[in-house]
């Protein structure tokens, strides 16, 4: 885990604590992830994607701090969850603020993405 | 300019209400009078009039043509898709024959649903009138000659009684064009589209249809912030939702409503109109995407001033 928030922060200013709950890497997201925090969003999940495939931990992003979420942003969400699936790899969302939870709805990103109600949902699915 | 007359709104391909979708409408306006009786006319409509758009009216299917009004006598239209055919007969029972008219046509992009209604624009076979077709593409004179030669059509284009005149724009190059002056923008689809910022003294139109964006592309996303800067209208290619557009329908060309809420708000714009309606959506369907709209449009909207949101349809006038 050391070693992974040393990457982050070498790569991107967006700083995303991870933690491991019932066999499911929890990355925790927050602020707003507008089309300038996009790029560092994406360059953060990077490190995490690359252990995202067959056997590894599932991985969960909680969006219970996420205020905002731009269609840049949800663009990220789109590319890591198809590079997730090419890896056979599982790559979800969760615990989403009501408000971010309507812009899911509204761009159709609840039919492509996996979404949880919270992480204790998520993580009796996903879990081990 | 004091209005856009809305002629054509469907994307890629004219669509027309069926018997089943009136046969829809019927039902559902007669369980919403619920056994009512309408003592007058008047009553009868006043209940009409507060039936939901999507049961008492339609969003129509006519494809792409868009007319701006402006203060002089000369025409200004965008695109000739199907909707021109009703927009040139508007036109003759207004203006009357002979009575000649200057029409100028900014023309987005050359794939059919554009161009279509063009032979069907009745003004272009009556001498007297003057077209002007404005557009950035250079094979702009040989597609709308190719859609009326043998075989595709069985007059050809030489039967053309308007004087007919072409003019080549470049992009970002403005130029001013009865009354207005008109900034073309090149934008990403297919064979490239070109949008148009309308300006005149006090007012500001841009239409940019078939426009796809890239959500990676900042510098392209502060070039369309900057097209679409103040305008009174923005009328926005808005076919398909944000996933469609970014996973299976990307690179086909067109944008969804999100974007296009996203970039007049930070383009501080007053109003944005949906527009090239996905043929297979009925209009439940697009009513539905309307109000959705709306509400991203007022969760998202931070400290930016209001964005009035349109769904364009057949027929529609928006005041300016
Ligand atoms: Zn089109
Ligand atoms: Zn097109």
């Amino acid at each position: 885990m050391a070693y992974l928030k040393f990457e982050l922060s070498a790569f991107s200013l967006m700083n995303l604590p991870t933690r491991e709950q019932s066999g499911v890497l929890i990355v925790s997201v927050s602020g707003r992830v507008d089309h300038l925090a996009s790029e560092e969003f994406s360059l953060a999940i990077e490190p995490i994607l690359q252990n995202c495939r067959q056997g590894a931990l599932p991985v969960l992003l909680d969006f219970s701090g996420v205020e905002y979420i731009s269609s840049a942003g949800l663009r990220v969400l789109m590319l890591a969850s198809r590079r997730a699936k090419a890896e056979r790899g599982v790559f979800a969302v969760a615990a989403l603020q009501p408000l971010v939870q309507e812009v899911f709805a509204i761009s159709r990103f609840n039919l492509i993405m996996p979404c949880y109600v919270s992480i204790e949902a998520a993580c009796k699915v996903l879990g081990s | 300019m004091k209005k856009v007359v809305f002629w054509g709104t469907r994307g890629s391909l004219p669509v027309s209400l069926n018997s089943r979708d009136v046969r829809e409408k019927i039902v559902a306006a007669l369980s919403a009078a619920n056994g009512k009786s309408f003592r007058t006319p008047e009553a009868l409509n006043d209940f009409v009039n507060k039936l939901p758009f999507s049961i008492a009216g339609t969003f129509g299917g006519q494809s792409s043509c868009v007319e701006i009004v402006h203060k002089g006598p000369e025409h200004v239209i965008c695109d000739m898709g199907s909707g021109a055919r009703v927009m040139g007969q508007d036109k003759i029972a207004r203006f009357g024959v002979p009575n000649p008219q200057t029409y100028h046509i900014f023309i987005s992009h050359l794939h059919w649903d554009h161009l279509m209604g063009f032979p069907y624009f009745q003004p272009m076979y009556i001498p007297g009138n003057r077209i002007v077709i404005h557009g950035c593409h250079r094979e702009l004179e040989d597609a709308i000659h190719q859609q009326m030669s043998n075989p595709n059509f069985p007059v050809d284009y030489s039967q053309a009684g308007a004087r007919i005149e072409f003019d080549i724009m470049e992009p970002g190059r403005t130029v001013f064009v009865a009354g207005l002056n008109v900034t073309p923008k090149r934008q990403l689809h297919s064979g490239d589209s070109f949008g148009y910022r309308f300006e005149s003294v006090d007012r500001t139109v841009v239409y940019s249809t078939d426009s796809e964006h890239r959500l990676d592309d900042l510098e392209s996303h502060r070039g369309f912030v900057d097209f679409f800067a103040k305008a009174d209208l923005v009328i926005f290619d808005a076919m398909y939702s944000l996933a469609e557009a970014v996973s299976v329908k990307a690179d086909w060309g067109h944008s969804s409503n999100v974007v296009g809420v996203e970039l007049c708000h930070a383009a501080s714009a007053r109003r944005l109109a949906l527009f090239h309606h996905e043929p297979v959506h009925d209009d439940k369907q697009l009513g539905r995407l309307l109000t959705e709209t709306r509400r991203l449009e007022q969760i998202t909207r931070g400290d930016n001033p209001p964005l009035e949101i349109y769904s364009a349809y057949d027929g529609l006038i928006i005041e300016l």
